[in-house]
């Protein structure tokens, strides 16, 4: 019976129809995906390792026409020179300073924020939720012209200084950070099945200790994505810090590291190059040791939990 | 004392009615079980009945107290969910003992309590094991332990086994069951399943369209319906409803389907069906159990015919025949040994004395 649907060749034996064969199909979709992968990879770490070569260079050997790629006298100096300087390393507290603090900001009110308006259903919850993500869309471009204003109303009406404060950032970093990571927080808590919060409900637990007890220790590997995406942002983050702060002690290090290792016209590239290295540290290691908890917390909801 | 009662509950959501003012008295150590087809507003009940749905109208009281506003967690209520709803990051005897945490009951009590219900429902070895590592029937258990620990008022199952495969469904149903028995709490089952409610309930409550069409014992039910929808809806395979019209001949009524086919009505029935007689609309119910094979000896009330069967399935212990009759599909159980073939004729016998006349315009049982 089975054989009647298999159209059989002039010598009766059944032909093979000519279909891509599965494991010829996968070879040929791993030969492109290593190929790109091979390019994006080569396009994207060029930058970095033309740093490092950079940051192990002599000035003299850097303005030379020699080959860029090619070090001939490695040396440590600039190394030495950056973090012997005192300056350097006030950059860096404040850097880490603000983006701790930024990050213990952020994630307690985007939590609660984000348990809220994906849970406890009131009226207008859906459009807040909305509004959230469309405040992370207006660039800060656009608003530190109207924060400078806000600023000195600020010192006119209450008489604090905000402006040239390293933690001031403290404050204007979460108008960045909050509404991206309540705008993760919602989709990750929306994918927490509905039954679970009623079960808690019905065992007795207020709203509180449901978040606390069942929404945060489930929901935790989104919780890390947010918190390096934030710390990411913190870190990095450079026009605030700009547009808001001269004098060298309130630098954070991206400004730090531009601002004081420029003169004029002067570009010391050796030691920028190792700023910048050192400066991309703290986040790379943050990333190598949560990495497994930050693509679980990406691909969350994919699967029946 | 644990009685629930529901006195015209109303549940609109936006401008539809869910639920259309239902009054239903549950006793003490009752099992209920509300049935009907998907979205009927059996689960939107329970929901009213646990507090995670507020009702738009009526009152739901538990063990005499009113509590349309109270919430869920002062209801002194336990639920089971269709997808247990266990706290994923828990071990088992967390998942049982959170309730009672947050009630601050003492630590040895918690333990007591955990360890009993674990001992009733078999699942002492696996009090350390987290939910994932559980399989469908352990994780149903569970959430069956975390119910009982609380020793509630009140159980609110809501299609508890739906999840399950076949087999384990059966056996879980017993499970549950025997559970009842032990415990003896008032308990309240949602399922669409007829054949659940029919096996577990005291009482099944036959809900349709947001309304209550019958409530009664599972044998009630199924042998004396009070519309349509009831007697098609239990009973597998399904009640048949054949056109037919009522006559009144030589004093005695007849039930005819076609020019060649009718039955007498039997004797017991005549007073009750005669103002019938000549209305439009009216439908033959029996139930495929009541259309057998002929026999030797009959039964009074049981009226042999010949029909071409269409359809032939063997069931094991017993064969289903398919035949048309007035353009209807009619499906009666034989004997496996009877000899039924597709495009066959075969002598058939049918029981009026377990017949239904409806009136298909009302969709009342008469």
């Amino acid at each position: 019976m089975a054989n009647a649907t298999i159209t059989t060749g002039a010598t009766g034996a059944p032909t093979r129809p000519k279909y891509g064969s599965m494991s010829r199909d996968r070879r040929w979709a791993l030969r492109w995906s290593y190929f790109f992968l091979v390019l994006f990879a080569i396009f994207f770490l060029m930058p970095p390792i033309y740093m490092l070569i950079t940051s192990l260079k002599t000035s003299a050997e850097i303005s030379a026409a020699t080959n860029p790629w090619w070090i001939s006298n490695p040396t440590l100096q600039n190394y030495i020179d950056l973090l012997s300087q005192n300056q350097f390393l006030v950059f860096f507290r404040n850097s880490a300073i603000v983006s701790i603090c930024v990050v213990i900001l952020t994630m307690t009110i985007s939590v609660i924020a984000a348990f809220a308006l994906a849970r406890m259903k009131f009226w207008g919850s859906a459009t807040l939720a909305t509004g959230v993500f469309l405040t992370y869309l207006i660039p800060e471009t656009l608003l530190f012209i109207p924060l400078f204003k806000m600023f000195a109303w600020v010192n006119e009406v209450f008489g604090v200084q905000l402006m040239n404060h390293w933690w001031t950032m403290i404050i204007l970093y979460p108008t960045l950070t909050v509404p991206f990571a309540t705008w993760i927080m919602i989709g990750y808590f929306a994918s927490i099945p509905k039954e679970l919060d009623e079960a808690a409900l019905i065992d007795g637990a207020t709203w509180m200790q449901t978040l606390t007890k069942i929404f945060i220790p489930v929901a935790l590997p989104g919780i890390i994505a947010a918190t390096i995406f934030t710390f990411t942002v913190a870190w990095a983050q450079f026009l605030y810090p700009l547009a808001f702060t001269t004098s060298t002690s309130e630098l954070v290090l991206p400004v730090g590291i531009v601002t004081t290792l420029i003169k004029g016209d002067v570009f010391n590239w050796g030691q920028i190059m190792t700023g910048a290295l050192l400066g991309a540290a703290p986040p790379l290691i943050i990333y190598a040791f949560l990495m497994d908890y930050y693509i679980a917390g990406l691909t969350a909801g994919a699967t029946k939990g | 004392m644990a009685q629930v009662t529901l006195r015209k509950v109303v549940k609109k959501y936006d401008e539809v009615l869910a639920v259309r003012g239902i009054d239903l008295d549950i006793t003490d150590k009752e099992f209920i079980v509300l049935v009907g087809p998907s979205g009927c507003g059996k689960s939107t009940t329970l929901r009213m009945i646990a507090g995670l749905e507020e009702i738009s109208g009526g009152d739901i009281a538990i063990g005499g107290d009113v509590v349309n506003d109270v919430p869920p967690k002062d209801r002194d209520i336990a639920m089971v969910f269709q997808n247990y709803a266990l706290y994923p990051h828990m071990n088992v005897y967390e998942n049982m003992s959170f309730g009672l945490k947050l009630k601050k009951t003492p630590k040895d009590e918690i333990d007591r309590r955990v360890k009993q219900a674990a001992q009733i429902l078999d699942i002492t070895e696996l009090l350390d094991r987290k939910p994932k590592q559980l399989s469908g029937g352990q994780r149903q258990r569970v959430a069956m332990g975390r119910a009982i620990v609380r020793d509630p008022k009140v159980f609110l199952f809501d299609e508890p086994l739906s999840n399950l495969d076949a087999k384990l469904r059966v056996q879980m149903r017993t499970e549950i069951k025997k559970v009842h028995q032990k415990v003896r709490t008032t308990t309240v089952y949602v399922t669409h399943d007829q054949v659940e409610a029919m096996t577990l309930a005291d009482r099944v409550v036959v809900m349709n369209g947001g309304l209550i069409e019958q409530v009664g014992s599972p044998n009630d039910l199924y042998h004396s319906p009070a519309t349509k929808f009831v007697a098609g809806f239990i009973g597998s395979p399904a009640m048949n409803f054949i056109p037919c019209q009522l006559e009144q001949a030589a004093g005695a009524l007849r039930v005819r389907l076609n020019d060649k086919l009718s039955f007498p009505v039997p004797a017991d029935r005549t007073t009750r069906y005669t103002a019938h007689v000549g209305k439009a609309n009216l439908l033959l119910g029996l139930r495929p159990e009541h259309i057998t094979e002929t026999r030797p000896h009959s039964e009074p009330n049981q009226h042999d015919f010949d029909m071409t069967i269409d359809v032939v399935e063997p069931m094991g212990m017993e064969t289903l025949v398919y035949f048309t009759i007035n353009g209807v599909e009619i499906c009666g159980r034989v004997n496996p040994n009877a000899g039924a073939a597709a495009a066959k004729s075969m002598k058939l016998r049918a029981d009026l004395s377990n017949m239904h006349l409806i009136d298909d315009s009302t969709g009342k049982v008469l």
